[in-house]
């Protein structure tokens, strides 16, 4: 049995292999059908200790369409963390206040204690440098919509691949399902070695690249992340690869009919803007779709939907 | 022949534990760890010492006072090959390597300066886990980072 109710998400690993599928299945029947209101009882409190526009608006969307109340803030200087409350003291608080929190926080892993001290479910809207689950579930959800399965996907994985959170809990989810990954980085922004022993601890191949073009004709989903110049401890050698990381039309011919091009957003400039109409491109989609999967994790964990 | 020359430097105790085999480096975390410094009883201890095992070692000697081997189990986090020696009537009556427990709890500071764990009042939590070369290393239960043995810094 899968027992998602009560249950804080505070990482993606939190969940088994059974417990994505059966959110990505309640997801699905939000796509169906939006306008569901059975959250109309419930009190949902966001709290946003960093400003955030997509994840935000996205959960407060998704409770809005369950025809839930949402309560909170949207940045620390508008909450009573301007007046040095802790942490602990504020989830306590607003614990009584609201059934379910979900919440930013700018520092590692106050996802996870926030969980421990709360009396009502976390959901972690990313915590600093280190999770981002509902990324990571809109994801696959987004995957598996465009390609019909999750199992056997050739991912190439692009940008920076060192510092990025949501390649690296694509690639723990990933994992899961059998996958074939193909990184794509300049050298100095490679995939971490402890996230590599994940691929290889599951049995499953990669591959590295510097080039985006040699990835194209093989991969099933390409999947953009931006590269941030302040990275690159040498500014010339940022120069030197910021343009071959630039997914343009003409680059796209050489790939499957079937590929989608997928990008956590924001985007800057590493996918041309003539992308946006080709048949391909998935990233507005793809935001799209964290909707109907934050209505489904909301639904879940409330027991409202199995 | 040269370990019992470096064993004389250093007086007998008549009852107690002596805790041997510490990297001559950390002896004084040991120290620090066990919390010595306040102990009113006679404690000897001696570093840069010679060792076959491990080139310079340390070695203190605490009277009358004895521990389980999980009750100095941190000592591993800066001796992972130390021996936990009893001492009853001039005698070794039990010798045992001490043990590194699978959780560290409280003693060890996490790494990462952004860890909830150092900017708001919450107890440390670490796994011990080993990487792809076999060595030894701390996960934290909060930001999920891993750190090495070098950069262990306690509480």
């Amino acid at each position: 049995m899968i027992h998602l109710k009560n249950r804080s998400l505070v990482s993606i690993t939190d969940y088994s292999k059974e417990e994505i599928l059966k959110v990505l299945d309640i997801a699905e029947g939000f796509e169906k059908d939006q306008r569901q209101k059975i959250l109309t009882n419930h009190v949902i409190a966001s709290l946003f200790f960093e400003p955030s526009t997509r994840t935000r608006l996205s959960f407060e969307s998704a409770v809005q369409y369950l025809g839930g109340s949402i309560i909170g803030f949207a940045s620390a200087g508008t909450s009573s963390v301007k007046k040095g409350e802790s942490l602990k003291d504020t989830i306590l608080t607003v614990s009584n206040y609201s059934d379910l929190i979900v919440m930013r926080n700018p520092l590692d892993g106050s996802a996870r204690f926030a969980s421990e001290v709360s009396p009502v479910p976390i959901i972690n809207a990313g915590d600093g440098a280190n999770q981002h689950p509902t990324q990571c579930l809109l994801d696959l959800y987004s995957i598996r919509k465009t390609q019909g399965t999750l199992e056997n996907i050739h991912i190439a994985l692009v940008g920076d691949l060192k510092y990025g959170r949501t390649v690296h809990s694509l690639v723990q989810a990933l994992s899961l399902f059998n996958a074939t990954f193909h990184l794509v980085s300049p050298e100095s922004l490679k995939l971490p070695s402890g996230v590599k022993k994940w691929i290889k601890d599951a049995g499953l191949e990669y591959e590295q690249y510097t080039e985006l073009s040699d990835v194209i004709p093989v991969a099933d989903i390409i999947y953009m992340t931006r590269i941030q110049g302040e990275r690159f401890p040498d500014p010339m050698e940022y120069e030197k690869v910021k343009n071959s990381y630039i997914l343009n039309n003409s680059m796209l011919e050489k790939s499957k009919e079937t590929m989608r091009v997928l990008h956590p957003l924001p985007r800057v400039n590493e996918i041309s803007e003539e992308v946006d109409d080709n048949p391909k491109a998935y990233y507005f989609q793809q935001a799209k779709n964290g909707v109907y999967v934050r209505q489904a994790l909301i639904a879940a964990i409330l027991g409202l939907k199995e | 022949m040269k370990n019992k020359r470096t064993e004389l430097k250093v007086s007998a105790i008549r009852n107690g534990t002596v805790i041997d085999h510490i990297p001559a480096e950390n002896t004084f975390r040991v120290f620090a760890l066990l919390n010595l410094e306040s102990s009113s009883d006679h404690v000897y201890f001696g570093t840069n010492l010679e060792s076959r095992k491990l080139g310079k070692k340390g070695i203190i000697k605490i009277s009358n006072l004895f521990f389980k081997p999980e009750e100095i189990s941190k000592i591993a986090l800066v001796a992972p090959h130390a021996t936990l020696i009893e001492i009853r009537d001039y005698e070794i009556v039990k010798k045992e390597q001490v043990l590194l427990p699978e959780e560290i709890h409280k003693i060890v500071k996490c790494v990462n300066p952004k860890c909830v764990t150092n900017n708001q009042n919450v107890p440390t939590y670490f796994q011990v886990i080993y990487d792809h070369h076999g060595k030894m290393k701390l996960a934290c239960r909060y930001c999920e980072k891993t750190m090495s043995m070098k950069d262990v810094a306690f509480v």
